[in-house]
C-alpha cells in the first residue's frame, strides 16, 4: 500500500503517523514539527530566558540525547549556550558503556562535556556499593531511592561546576504520567502535590529545572531519535527490574492500548490535582550540613547518606523512622522524579 | 518496599517470620472464639467480632460526618450486587427497633433495569425483574424500579444544578437531632413515624418499556465506538435517572453502596481518564454538584473481601445480573484494567487498596464551589476544567490537531471537528453556529469530551442532553451579544439553576 502524502508539504512521501494525532508526516517535516513543539513549551513557559547557561543532564539515553540534539538547533533561537552533564553512579557494566556514547556525542557536536561521579561527591559510595550494604534477605534494596536523590544532587553539583544558570532533564510525557501514577500507588501525597507543573522555579539557591521534552510522548522521542540518526544507548540498568516504577509502566503501557490519548489524559489530570493544605509539603529551607534545599533539617542526600555511612542504609527511607537528629513527619525535598528511568 | 507508610515492613524481625494463622489462633478481638475470617493483614476474627466491626464501620461512617438528618428521606440506589446489597441490609438492621441507637432517616430502595443495554433478553429481564421485586418486597422499604431505557423521556432540568440548601453546622446537625427526638417523645411510645406502606412505586409510568425505546437505547450503545465510552456513558445515564427518580419523589439524599476497593479502582481510573480535577467528588464521601441531591456513599471503608464475607455469612440477599463488561478480555476497557491491576498489585503488596483510599482522603474539592461559579460541564456537573490557556496539556490538545509548519485554513478546518471551538478562548462562534457537536463538545470537561469522541454522532443520544446544549449555547451566544450593555455580574440571579 503505497504511503500517502505528507500533510505538511505535500510534496514528499509520507514516511510515518504521528501517534496521538494520526496525520502522515515525511521525516523532514515531522523533526521540525517536533523542534517547533519543543521551541513552543520553551517560550510559552518562558523556561529559557536568554542568556542562560543550560546544564543538559546527559545520560547517553534516548531522552537526553534528542533533548541535546534539539535544544543545540534551537539554541541560536532562543539565545543560550549549553553544557552536557553527566553523572557517573559507577554502576559496573551499565554507566561505563552509556558514559562512552556521552563522550561521542559531544565530541560530535562540539559541546563541552563535565562528567560528575558519586565516588568522588559521596565518599566513595557507588551505585553497586550501595547495592550490596542494602542487600537485605527479605526486603527489596531500594536502589531507585538511592540513585535518584543522589543523582539529582549530582546533577546540581556538575551544573555548578560549569557556571550554569538552569538545569534542563529529558523526561518525556510518559514519565510524568508514570510518576503520577507511580505516586498514587505509594500514598506520595507530598510528591504529588509538587509534581504536574513544567519544572520547578528554584528556590533557595537551587538551580531552576525545566524538562522541555515534557509534552512530547516517548513514541515521537523514539521517532525523533531514528530520523535523525542520534547515536545513543539504549539498554535497561541494572536495578531497573526491581523497580516500583515497573509497574506503572506497564500500566501504562496497557493504557496507551485501550485508548491513545491517555498520556495526555493522566498529564491532564495530574497537573489539576488539589491536595489538601497539610498533605503539601512545608516551605524549604536549606540542609543543615551541605546548604542545599531541603524541606526537614537535612536534605534526603545527606540523610541518605548518612543511613550508609553508619551502617544502617534504611535509616531514611520511608516514614517515620528517623534516627537522625529529627522530628516531625518527614517529607521528601527532592523533585517529582526522585525515581526516574533508568536512562533519559 | 515502595510504601511509605507501612510501618510494618521496617521493623521486619531479624529471625524467621511469626507463623501465621496456627490452627488454635484465637479471634483477635474477644480472643475466645474461634475465627472465622481474616481481613486486613492477617487479623482473625470471630464471627460475632466480625459483624460488631461491619456494623460499627457502617455507622460510623454515617456518624462521623453528620450529613443525614434524622427524618430525612434518603434513597438507597441498589443495583443487585454484593456491596449494595450489603449497604441495603445495613440500612434495614439500622433501622430495626431492637437495634442499639436506631438509625433515624426514611428510607427508600431504587432499582435501574439496565437489562437492555447488557444484552439480555426480553424473558431474561422479566425473569431478573422477579427476583428483584422479591428482595425488595422482603425489605419492607418503599421501591421504585425503573428501567434505563425511561432517560428518553427525562426532562432537561436534570442537568441542571438547583440551588443549594445551606450545608449543616455542627450547631444545625444537633438542633435537628434534638428536636426529633422530642418529636419522637411527643408521639408516645409508639416510636418513629410509620413507614409508609407504600409496597409499590405508585408514580411508575407505564410498566414495561416499549420496544421503540429499548431499540433506541441499544442504537446508542452501538454507535460507541469504545468499551470505555459505553460505561462512562452508562454511569453518567444511571446517575442522571436515579437523580430524577430522587427528585420525583423528594427524597434528598442518595446513598450508594461503592466500596474501598470499587473507589480505589475508580480513583486510578479517574485518573487515567482525565478527571483528576473532580476525583474528590468522584470518590468522597459526599458528592453535592447536583445542589439539591447529595450523593453519599458510606461503605467506603469497606473492603470488597469483608462485603463477600458478611453477605455470606449472615446471607444477604443479592442478584446477580450480566453488567456492560462480564466476560470481555482485560485489555478492553481502561476500568477493566485497572481493576486487574489494582487487585494483581493487592496481591502483593497487600495495603495498595488502602494506600490509595488514604491519598484519596487528602483530596479536597476544589474551592470553586457553589452553583453559579463557572460553567458546569453537561453531562458530569462538574465545573469546567478546561479553562486555562497556558496547561501543558492545553498545548498538547492543539498541536495534535492543527498541522504545524504549513498551517492551511482549509486543512485546520477539516483536520478535527472541534478545532478551534477546542482552543481555549478562540474566536467565538466561529464554527459554532455551523456545528453542533462543536457546540456539545464545548460544554464539557476534558474527561467527558475525551469520551464522546468515541461517539461518531451525537444524535441518538437522549433529547434532554441535546435540549439542554442547544439551550445553554443559545443562552451564551445571546449574552455574548448583550455584554456591554449588562451591569455587572450576570450569574447572581437566583434560583435559575444557570449553566
Amino acid at each position: 500500500m503505497p504511503a500517502p502524502q505528507c500533510a505538511s508539504c505535500h510534496k514528499a512521501r509520507a514516511a510515518l503517523r504521528r501517534p496521538r494525532s494520526g496525520q502522515a508526516l515525511c521525516g523532514a517535516c515531522f523533526c521540525a514539527a517536533f523542534e517547533a513543539e519543543v521551541l513552543h513549551t520553551v517560550v510559552a513557559g518562558r523556561l529559557l530566558p536568554p542568556g542562560a547557561v543550560v546544564a543538559v543532564g546527559a545520560s547517553g539515553g534516548k531522552d537526553s540525547t534528542v533533548l541535546a540534539h534539539v535544544l543545540r538547533e534551537l539554541a541560536p533561537r532562543l539565545g543560550i549556550s549549553l553544557h552536557l552533564v553527566a553523572v557517573d553512579e559507577g554502576i559496573g557494566g551499565y554507566r561505563d558503556a552509556a558514559l562512552a556514547a556521552v563522550r561521542r556525542q559531544a565530541a560530535r557536536w562540539e559541546l563541552p562535556l563535565t562528567v560528575v561521579a558519586y565516588a568522588d561527591l559521596f565518599g566513595g559510595w557507588t551505585m553497586d556499593a550501595v547495592a550490596r550494604s542494602t542487600a537485605d534477605s527479605g526486603r527489596s534494596r531500594a536502589c531507585c531511592t538511592f540513585c535518584g536523590v543522589l543523582r539529582r544532587r549530582a546533577l546540581e553539583e556538575g551544573a555548578r561546576l560549569v557556571g550554569a544558570t538552569h538545569v534542563v532533564t529529558g523526561h518525556n510525557a510518559d514519565d510524568m504520567a508514570e510518576t503520577v501514577l507511580m505516586n498514587f500507588l505509594r500514598g506520595d501525597a507530598g510528591r504529588l502535590a509538587r509534581g504536574g507543573g513544567l519544572g520547578s522555579p528554584g528556590e533557595g539557591g537551587a538551580l531552576p529545572r525545566c524538562r522541555p521534552l515534557q509534552l512530547a510522548s516517548q513514541k515521537e522521542v523514539v521517532l525523533y531519535a531514528h530520523f535523525r540518526r542520534l547515536d545513543y544507548f539504549s539498554e535497561e540498568c541494572v536495578y531497573a527490574p526491581e523497580a516500583f516504577r515497573g509497574h506503572a509502566r506497564d500500566l501504562l503501557k496497557m493504557l496507551e492500548a485501550a485508548r491513545p490519548s491517555a498520556v495526555l489524559d493522566l498529564v491532564h489530570s495530574a497537573e489539576r490535582l488539589a491536595l489538601a493544605p497539610a498533605a503539601r509539603p512545608p516551605p524549604p529551607a536549606a540542609c543543615s550540613r551541605c546548604g542545599a534545599l531541603a524541606s526537614r533539617a537535612l536534605c534526603q542526600a545527606c540523610a541518605l547518606l548518612d543511613g550508609l555511612n553508619r551502617g544502617r542504609p534504611r535509616l531514611a527511607i520511608g516514614k517515620g523512622r528517623r534516627g537522625l537528629d529529627e522530628e516531625g513527619p518527614p517529607q521528601p525535598s527532592r523533585p517529582p522524579t526522585s525515581q526516574p528511568v533508568p536512562d533519559f | 518496599m515502595c510504601e511509605m507508610s507501612e510501618e510494618y515492613r521496617e521493623s521486619a524481625p531479624k529471625g524467621p517470620p511469626p507463623p501465621r494463622l496456627s490452627r488454635d489462633q484465637k479471634c483477635v478481638k474477644c480472643t475466645e472464639g474461634l475465627p472465622v475470617v481474616v481481613i486486613r493483614a492477617g487479623d482473625a476474627f470471630c464471627r460475632d467480632c466480625f459483624k460488631a466491626l461491619y456494623v460499627h464501620k457502617f455507622r460510623a461512617m454515617l456518624g462521623k460526618n453528620r450529613l443525614i438528618f434524622p427524618g430525612e428521606k434518603v434513597l438507597l440506589a441498589w443495583s443487585g450486587g454484593p456491596s449494595s446489597s450489603s449497604m441495603v441490609w445495613q440500612v434495614l438492621e439500622g433501622l430495626s427497633r431492637d437495634s442499639a441507637k436506631r438509625l433515624r432517616f426514611v428510607p427508600g430502595v431504587v432499582y435501574v433495569d439496565e437489562g437492555a443495554v447488557c444484552g439480555q433478553s426480553p424473558e431474561d429481564r422479566a425473569k431478573t425483574l422477579a427476583e428483584v421485586k422479591l428482595v425488595l418486597q422482603t425489605t419492607g422499604f418503599p421501591w421504585h424500579v425503573v428501567a434505563l431505557e425511561e432517560v428518553f423521556s427525562l426532562p432537561p432540568s436534570v442537568l441542571r444544578c438547583s440551588a443549594q440548601e445551606p450545608a449543616g453546622t455542627e450547631g444545625a446537625y444537633k438542633a435537628a437531632v434534638d428536636s426529633f427526638l422530642q418529636q419522637q417523645h411527643a408521639l408516645g411510645a409508639g416510636g418513629g413515624a410509620a413507614e409508609p406502606a407504600l409496597l409499590s412505586d405508585p408514580h411508575s409510568p407505564t410498566g414495561p418499556p416499549t420496544t421503540a425505546q429499548t431499540q433506541a437505547l441499544s442504537r446508542l450503545f452501538d454507535s460507541v465506538k469504545t468499551l470505555t465510552a459505553k460505561e462512562e456513558l452508562l454511569q453518567t445515564l444511571r446517575t442522571h435517572l436515579i437523580l430524577h427518580v430522587a427528585r420525583n419523589h423528594g427524597y434528598s439524599k442518595v446513598m450508594t453502596g461503592d466500596s474501598c476497593t470499587r473507589l480505589a479502582i475508580k480513583l486510578m481510573t479517574s485518573l487515567a481518564l482525565g478527571r483528576g480535577a473532580f476525583i474528590a467528588w468522584d470518590t468522597g464521601f459526599s458528592d453535592e454538584r447536583h445542589g439539591d441531591v447529595v450523593v453519599v456513599r458510606p461503605m467506603r471503608e469497606h473492603t470488597l473481601k469483608e462485603v463477600a464475607f458478611y453477605n455470606r455469612l449472615f446471607a444477604v440477599p443479592s442478584v446477580c445480573t450480566p453488567a456492560l463488561d462480564t466476560k470481555v478480555p482485560e485489555k478492553a476497557s481502561i476500568h477493566r484494567l485497572m481493576e486487574a491491576f489494582i487487585l494483581r498489585l493487592q496481591a502483593q503488596f497487600p495495603s495498595t487498596v488502602s494506600t490509595v483510599y488514604r491519598t484519596s482522603e487528602k483530596l479536597v474539592k476544589a474551592p470553586r464551589d457553589g452553583c453559579a461559579a463557572g460553567p458546569r460541564c453537561l453531562l458530569c456537573l462538574c465545573t469546567l476544567d478546561v479553562d486555562t490557556a497556558d496547561s501543558a496539556t492545553a498545548f498538547g490538545a492543539q498541536t495534535s490537531h492543527l498541522p504545524q509548519m504549513q498551517p492551511s485554513v482549509a486543512q485546520a478546518r477539516v483536520a478535527a471537528g472541534p478545532c478551534c471551538c477546542a482552543r481555549i478562548g478562540g474566536a467565538p462562534g466561529c464554527c459554532r453556529r455551523e456545528d453542533p457537536r462543536a457546540q456539545v463538545m464545548e460544554q464539557l470537561c476534558y474527561g467527558c469530551r475525551v469520551n464522546m469522541k468515541d461517539l461518531p454522532s451525537l444524535e441518538p443520544l437522549p433529547p434532554y442532553i441535546l435540549s439542554e446544549a442547544q439551550l445553554r449555547s443559545q443562552r451564551a451566544t445571546a449574552e455574548q451579544e448583550v455584554r456591554e450593555y449588562l451591569l455587572g455580574d450576570s450569574e447572581d440571579e437566583a434560583g435559575t439553576g444557570e449553566s
